[in-house]
């Protein structure tokens, strides 16, 4: 590419051996990254450096890099998934940063997600909040009917479609000041709730999903609206509404 | 289940703070109101007020109300706050929380707990004088009677005074405000506690009433940013967040925020400045 240039960087990276160990900020200095090259491409060549020099590379989280997977995650510079909104770490771009940018590197801060290794966090609170009540119970041993055969309005299927969207990376609970889940249960909860087939058990699911949130230790929104501005597929805030009101219909039933 | 889970859980101490938040604006409303008399009523006025204030049965209630509204608001938000630490045991070495969120949002809690140590010292300044004081003045006006100028009591009474030299009245004043025939042991009249004079003598003060006023204005800008931030947040708590309605809700959270404490502030600056 034309445009492409390189830059040296300074990066502070969060480094801890496993999840007992005390971990702490490492500098490293790494010179020759492209400006094409995304976030992840600069951690691989950052970890051929390491491996060449025969240090322990780095860990950290990431799978399909096209933004859909939700797997990569990283506190850069301040901000959950880097310096840019919508997107995830895999589709950040290095032409995000300058010739000599001192970069931080860290992992998801939450009690409910404890480090596993470097920049990896354990992220299956998330799994057991859906498995509390993030399903729709069908049977589905060969009487399924048509999915157009129940009627759902185009405004509602919107709503749900847009929650359903959320792809579990964790980035609100990271950004956010509290360590709240509530935007990641506010999407869940909800893309179940404006569907018929998901009205049916709306009330258990709203409960035990919230309960199950409690458990792991994640803290309380207080409507700062930064999960919002940093989640890379737009979850909105009505989502956490949503669920306050089904959560305060379900407790009063 | 449901019983616990409207008591404890997480989103019910959301629901709790927006509540009683919401009533606290519904109060702040009310003292505003009762406040501005102080610029747009004379003394006796006023007073009469502030007695109707701390008699009347419903008004008694709603007091009680809120004194519990300010003590559940305070005491959720320290749970909170302290649950909100204990979600994060590990800070971030670098937070760019600018970037994605309001500075009033961020920081209600320290907000509250300025607007809780005011409330403290504005209840000790006033609400406790007012309610304690054995030096509290009483109402008086100044007649001229039979070609005589005389000071006079107010009472409850309508149209009865007392002369303020209780000498040749057998009477003697009881629990701060009770004129009572002294001879026959008979409540004969009841003064009207005169605040007007205290708050204007509280911010006029020589000495203190500069600071004051400026301390005042302070508290009503810390005021006005935990509202930025709080009446809007409230209906989101409460699950009231509908496209069509927020703008509504946060252009009318904005202006409450700003109109509610600048009118506050006003009048102690008016009292310092401005007012005889």
């Amino acid at each position: 590419m034309a445009s492409s240039k390189f830059i040296n960087i300074n990066l502070k990276i969060w480094r801890q051996k496993n999840a007992k160990e005390k971990g702490k900020i490492e500098t490293y200095r790494l010179d020759k990254v492209s400006t094409d090259s995304s976030f992840l491409e600069m951690l691989d060549q950052l970890n051929e450096q390491l491996v060449s020099e025969r240090k322990e590379p780095v860990a950290f989280d990431h799978d399909c890099r096209e933004g859909i997977c939700g797997m990569c995650s990283l506190f850069i510079n301040g901000r959950a998934h880097g310096p840019d909104t919508g997107i995830t770490t895999c589709q950040l771009h290095m032409r995000m940063f300058k010739d000599n940018d001192t970069i931080f590197v860290e992992p998801w801060r939450s009690k409910a997600f404890p480090v596993v290794k470097d920049l990896v966090v354990d992220r299956s609170a998330f799994d057991r909040i859906q498995q509390a009540g993030g399903f729709v119970s069908v049977n589905t041993s060969g009487n399924t009917i048509d999915a157009n055969a129940t009627p759902v309005p185009k405004h509602d299927a919107d709503r749900a479609f847009e929650a359903a969207a959320c792809i579990g990376c964790g980035a609100c609970v990271a950004t956010c000041k509290n360590g709240s889940a509530m935007l990641f249960v506010g999407a869940k909860v909800s893309q179940y709730a404006l569907l018929p087939q998901g009205k049916v058990e709306a009330t258990q699911r709203v409960l035990n999903m919230v309960r199950q949130m409690d458990e792991e230790g994640f803290g309380n929104c207080t409507n700062t609206g930064a999960c919002e501005v940093e989640c890379p597929k737009g979850i909105s805030l009505e989502n956490i509404a949503r669920m306050n009101r089904e959560y305060l219909v379900a407790s009063i039933k | 289940m449901a019983k616990s889970a409207i008591l404890k859980s997480s989103l019910a101490k959301k629901y709790w703070m927006a509540l009683t938040g919401l009533f606290l604006c519904l109060f702040l409303v009310g003292h505003l109101a009762g406040n501005l008399q102080l610029i747009f009523s004379d003394a006796l006025h006023f007073n009469e007020y502030a007695l109707f204030m701390t008699t009347n049965p419903v008004v008694k209630l709603l007091s009680y109300l809120t004194y519990i509204s300010i003590l559940f608001h305070a005491v959720d938000g320290i749970m909170l706050t302290v649950q909100n630490r204990k979600a994060r045991p590990i800070r971030y070495a670098k937070e760019d929380s600018s970037a994605n969120s309001a500075w009033a949002s961020r920081n209600m809690a320290v907000l509250g707990t300025l607007i809780l140590v005011f409330i403290v010292t504005h209840m000790v300044n006033f609400w406790a004088v007012m309610h304690f004081d054995k030096n509290m003045p009483l109402q008086t006006i100044h007649i001229t009677y039979q070609g005589q100028e005389m000071d006079m009591y107010v009472t409850t009474n309508d149209g009865k005074y007392i002369p303020t030299d209780l000498s040749n009245t057998g009477l003697e004043i009881r629990n701060h405000k009770e004129f009572y025939d002294a001879a026959a042991n008979l409540k004969m009249a009841e003064g009207i506690k005169d605040l007007h004079k205290i708050t204007f003598a509280f911010f006029k003060d020589a000495k203190y009433g500069l600071i004051a006023t400026i301390l005042y204005v302070i508290a009503m800008f810390v005021l006005a940013f935990h509202l930025l931030h709080g009446f809007a947040s409230a209906f989101q708590s409460l699950g009231a967040n509908n496209p069509k309605y927020n703008g509504l809700i946060k252009g009318f959270g904005k202006g409450f925020a700003i109109i509610v404490p600048l009118l506050f502030a006003i009048i102690p600056v008016y009292i310092h400045f401005f007012a005889k």
